[in-house]
């Protein structure tokens, strides 16, 4: 068979292909708001007066950007298996709880992201000066108005770019996961060219697909800047 | 007494495992060191052509550089070397041809292929972002002076280039390093692949622990001699900038992270510099 029967022709696996990329983005995505959201609550505790809460931050920090990626998703999802299967086993319960491996990919991935995310985060809280902060409580806003409302919205736009860098990576890890029991485009093109031995034609789709979605991400995140800096020379 | 703590020891760090397999941690890690040297020295001497090509006048061979770059960046490393390992058997009887079958069979080769394109692409962008930060003041006044191409290249661009792509290299062979565990992926037992081994064997799983440790601790080394090699390379500089070491100025230092403070792609004016 040609290529373009293989991948678009009835028998073809142009569908698999196209259902990897959809859990590929959806890792990514699902992983974005507790990759980042921890990275920021990390980033604030890292300014936290007290000692304990900073080294414990900054120790975890300094380890997972320290390691490979593979090796941190590796700790993460083994790491909860083992985790689980003392706590069911503390609790009493008979039969092991199998992790779901989606959901413990994007527990992995989120620990990679927060703590790449932190070191963002912190360098934008720094970047926004402190008369910011003590004029929104000098005008009677609580810190959680303070926080959202004066600081939030500055610190975005700050970290905006960081934050886009770290999407892009986060994009490409996710190929990471294939290794693991998630069929996502990379694992779906593995698929593919192990039945057909065909694995360059399927590699390229996949790879392709991925550069897709990197140039797109990279308009998004040109135009999302842009937006961000309105009213800034 | 003894007898507690030796086995309060044993549970943290398992004696029994390292004796029987810590000398395959100790291979994996020469291996890995290997792949990493010759990928990214290799990927030095092809990023300089590239480099070249993406900020040369002519628009064919710009646009085929532009292409190469963000095909390597924009894709999972991977994704590029499943497409080197699994497609260099697909099309065997070419590679048996043209007499380098016997080279794309090995993993370790396949690796060092594939991290070479990729870091030659990362390596192209650090040296046009370091080569356009010289202000063309200078190109023009050395031109002025009647210097040569080669004596200006020399003499003026390069020695400043130098000292600003000195952070993003020490970067991006952290990241490299890093980016090497992929290797076990396709068999080839570096210090992941036989982290993996072991875990396979014995089913602790203290060794991704040790293992981390081991990254961890190269990563530091290379940071701090990074860190030494720029001080000296910067001593005319230092005296002229103030030295405060805010936090906030962590983002200028050499990060353990490695790419992650680098532009990948998207708006045209975060990169360089």
């Amino acid at each position: 068979m040609n290529g373009f029967s293989l991948l678009f022709g009835p028998e073809g696996w142009g569908g698999l292909l196209l259902e990897g990329a959809i859990v590929t983005i959806l890792l990514a995505v699902t992983t974005v708001p507790f990759g980042f959201g921890s990275g920021l609550a990390l980033a604030v505790l890292k300014l936290s007066p007290n000692r304990v809460v900073r080294a414990f931050c900054e120790g975890f920090t300094t380890f997972f950007r320290g390691i490979p990626d593979l090796l941190s998703l590796f700790i993460v999802y083994f790491g909860l298996q083992a985790l689980i299967d003392r706590a069911s086993k503390l609790a009493g319960l008979s039969s092991a709880i199998e992790l779901n491996a989606f959901f413990a990919g994007v527990i992995a991935l989120s620990v990679v992201v927060a703590a790449y995310s932190s070191e963002v985060w912190v360098a934008a809280l720094n970047a926004v000066p402190k008369g910011q902060s003590e004029a929104a409580h000098s005008l009677g806003l609580d810190s959680r108005k303070t926080f959202f409302l004066v600081l939030l919205p500055q610190l975005i736009r700050i970290a905006l770019p960081g934050l886009g860098n770290i999407w892009m990576v986060l994009l490409k890890d996710t190929s990471l996961i294939s290794t693991l029991a998630v069929i996502d485009l990379l694992r779906a093109a593995s698929e593919a060219s192990k039945n057909t031995t065909r694995p360059i034609l399927f590699y390229s789709a996949a790879a392709a697909i991925y550069l897709v979605f990197s140039i797109l991400s990279g308009l998004v995140q040109s135009n999302l800047e842009r937006r961000a800096n309105r009213g800034f020379a | 007494m003894l007898q507690t703590l030796y086995a309060e020891a044993a549970d943290l760090f398992n004696f029994e495992m390292m004796s029987r397999y810590g000398w395959r941690l100790i291979d994996g890690l020469w291996i890995t060191a290997q792949v990493v040297t010759i990928s990214v020295t290799l990927g030095f001497l092809l990023a300089y052509p590239v480099c070249l090509a993406r900020m040369s006048r002519n628009r064919v061979l710009s646009a085929a550089a532009v292409s190469y770059v963000t095909f390597f960046r924009g894709t999972p490393l991977l994704c590029q070397l499943y497409l080197v390992y699994y497609g260099a058997g697909e099309i065997r009887p070419l590679l048996t041809d043209l007499g380098v079958w016997w080279l794309f069979r090995e993993a370790f080769v396949c690796c060092i292929f594939a991290f070479s394109l990729n870091t030659a692409a990362y390596q192209a962008e650090i040296m046009r972002g370091a080569l356009a930060s010289v202000s063309k003041g200078q190109i023009e006044a050395a031109a002025a002076l009647g210097l040569s191409k080669f004596r200006i290249s020399r003499h003026i661009v390069w020695p400043q280039a130098f000292i600003v792509a000195l952070r993003p290299f020490g970067n991006e062979l952290i990241a490299m390093i890093k980016s090497s565990a992929l290797a076990a992926i396709v068999t080839l037992l570096d210090l992941m692949g036989q982290t993996r081994f072991i875990f396979a064997r014995t089913f602790d799983f203290l060794i991704y622990v040790y293992a981390a440790i081991i990254y961890l601790v190269i990563v530091e080394i290379i940071r701090r001699v990074w860190g030494l090699i720029e001080r000296s390379c910067s001593r005319h500089l230092i005296a002229a900038t103030p030295a405060t070491h805010s936090r906030g100025q962590d983002e200028s230092r050499i990060s353990r992270a490695g790419r992650h403070g680098l532009s990948h792609g998207g708006s045209p004016q975060s990169q360089g510099a």
